[in-house]
């Protein structure tokens, strides 16, 4: 996982671009980002990505636990211009 | 006295020791007067609170001068730290801590930064455990901060290879003994620590006692204005009944742990057995080695649950834990020990047991709690993930 101080260089990232499903969870609080994350992976194909943005400060440590003990990918994040943060999630299960 | 049917935060406060409850209530009326003073009743006083100092500093393997009596742990944590870093200013001005020590220390550090100091922080493996390694000493600092063993998640430290990286550069080492002190032996010469810190109301004491060990020939500076109480090291009027509590609670622990140790330790394993057969998406952490950890103290974490909403039930059902969620903490943010372990931070909750516990109170956590959890979950709507 890259650390998310680096905005400038991922808004250059194109592995962003290929994202079809952003899942807006600004303004939810803990555990809710993880359980539309959950929730909503299922929408997209194994191996897509999407994109959630969440500004609670425990996505920061659960997106990353989460793709740990549910087997996927946490590909990059990134500041959102707001406020908040975007985590980038492969399905890989 | 306890309206809990299962009281399972022993970590946040132990149940006052019946040793520290009889100790305490004859010293109200023998120790009353003032220490420092030269007459009968002062004499006795003093003589209280003089052995007090020796029974500490013999549990301790100290020496009584090196032991102080302050007004928390807390207090005592912030003395020996800023002492220390104060005294050494010019050997330099670099403080060394890991991530997960207890936001006292935390705090006192940031004190430190805030009065022109420089603070590393030294991160921990998944288990909350340091590498003796990380706390190799820049040139130029000052002192080094490490927990004997982890508040929240139990892991003892490898203090005392801490201690000979820092004392082959000269650095001294503080420990904080507070989850330790009475619950597994803590030797200062043992450990290798320059300064200790430990908290009564933590081992049975009452509140209101911290011990500061400033071992000989360190170097040390009270960092706020001093008298002649505590040899300089803690000003004010000392609490002698409260002390002799301390010491009174403490000397019990050392020969109660022994039997006591596998006891609870044996409540810990039926837990880590049987939580993940009863809760699914449950992630137990800590070390999985019973040699690594406290024996009294499980933390696990359930995947989708609401922390604070998960108290509440358990609250509703007689049960009495604490949690590292964010959302039982004031500041909406998680825990900063599960933070560095890199554990999910959602759904926390921490069980401690005490010389009070039984199996009863294993039975009712493990009768409630899958229940519990499920009910949470399905008001989030968070079902079938």
């Amino acid at each position: 996982m890259r650390s998310a101080d680096h905005s400038d260089r991922d808004d250059r990232d194109t592995s962003w671009n290929g994202t079809r499903l952003t899942v807006d969870a600004r303004g939810r609080r803990c555990p809710l980002p993880i359980i539309e994350l959950a929730r909503r992976i299922r929408d997209i194909d194994v191996g897509a990505d999407l994109q959630l943005w969440a500004d609670d400060p425990a996505a920061a440590h659960d997106v990353p636990a989460w793709c740990r003990m549910r087997v996927q990918e946490l590909i990059s994040t990134r500041k959102l211009p707001g406020g908040g943060t975007a985590y980038l999630v492969r399905r890989l299960s | 006295m306890r309206n809990v049917p299962a009281y399972l935060d022993h970590a946040s406060t132990a149940v006052l020791h019946p040793a520290a409850r009889e100790a305490l209530l004859a010293a109200l009326d023998d120790g009353w007067a003032d220490p420092a003073r030269l007459y009968r009743d002062a004499r006795r006083a003093r003589m209280l609170l003089d052995a007090s100092r020796e029974t500490v500093a013999a549990v301790l393997g100290a020496r009584p001068d090196e032991v102080s009596f302050t007004s928390s742990g807390t207090h005592a944590a912030q003395l020996a730290i800023l002492g220390a870093a104060g005294a050494r200013r010019r050997s330099g001005t670099r403080m060394l801590v890991s991530a997960v020590e207890h936001s006292c220390v935390l705090h006192a550090a940031r004190w430190h930064e805030n009065a022109g100091g420089t603070v590393d922080t030294v991160g921990v493996d998944r288990f909350g455990r340091v590498d003796p390694a990380g706390f190799t000493p820049p040139p130029g600092t000052a002192l080094a901060s490490l927990q004997h063993a982890n508040h929240e998640v139990a892991t003892i430290q490898p203090v005392a290879a801490v201690a000979d990286v820092l004392h082959t550069a000269g650095v001294p080492l503080h420990v904080d003994a507070a989850m330790s002190a009475g619950r597994i032996p803590v030797d200062v010469v043992a450990l290798g620590a320059d300064l200790l810190s430990a908290s009564a109301h933590k081992f049975g004491g009452p509140a209101g006692v911290g011990i500061l060990v400033v071992r000989t020939g360190r170097r040390w500076r009270n960092p706020l204005p001093t008298d002649e109480r505590e040899g300089g090291r803690a000003g004010g009027f000392p609490n002698v009944a409260a002390i002799v509590a301390t010491a009174a609670a403490l000397h019990a622990r050392t020969i109660e742990i022994a039997d006591e140790t596998p006891r609870l330790a044996g409540y810990v394993e039926r837990l880590r057995t049987r939580l993940p057969h009863l809760v699914a998406d449950v992630e137990l952490l800590g070390d999985p080695d019973p040699a690594g950890r406290l024996p009294h103290l499980l933390t696990f974490s359930c995947l989708y649950v609401d922390g604070e909403a998960l108290l509440g039930e358990l609250d509703r059902a007689g049960i009495a834990v604490s949690s590292g969620s964010s959302c039982t903490s004031d500041a909406l943010t998680p825990s900063h020990v599960l933070a560095a372990m890199g554990a999910l931070t959602q759904g926390n909750i921490r069980v401690s047991f005490g010389r009070e516990s039984d199996g009863a109170d294993v039975d009712a956590l493990l009768a409630v709690l899958p229940e519990a959890v499920a009910r949470v979950r399905e008001r989030a709507g968070a079902v079938g993930l």
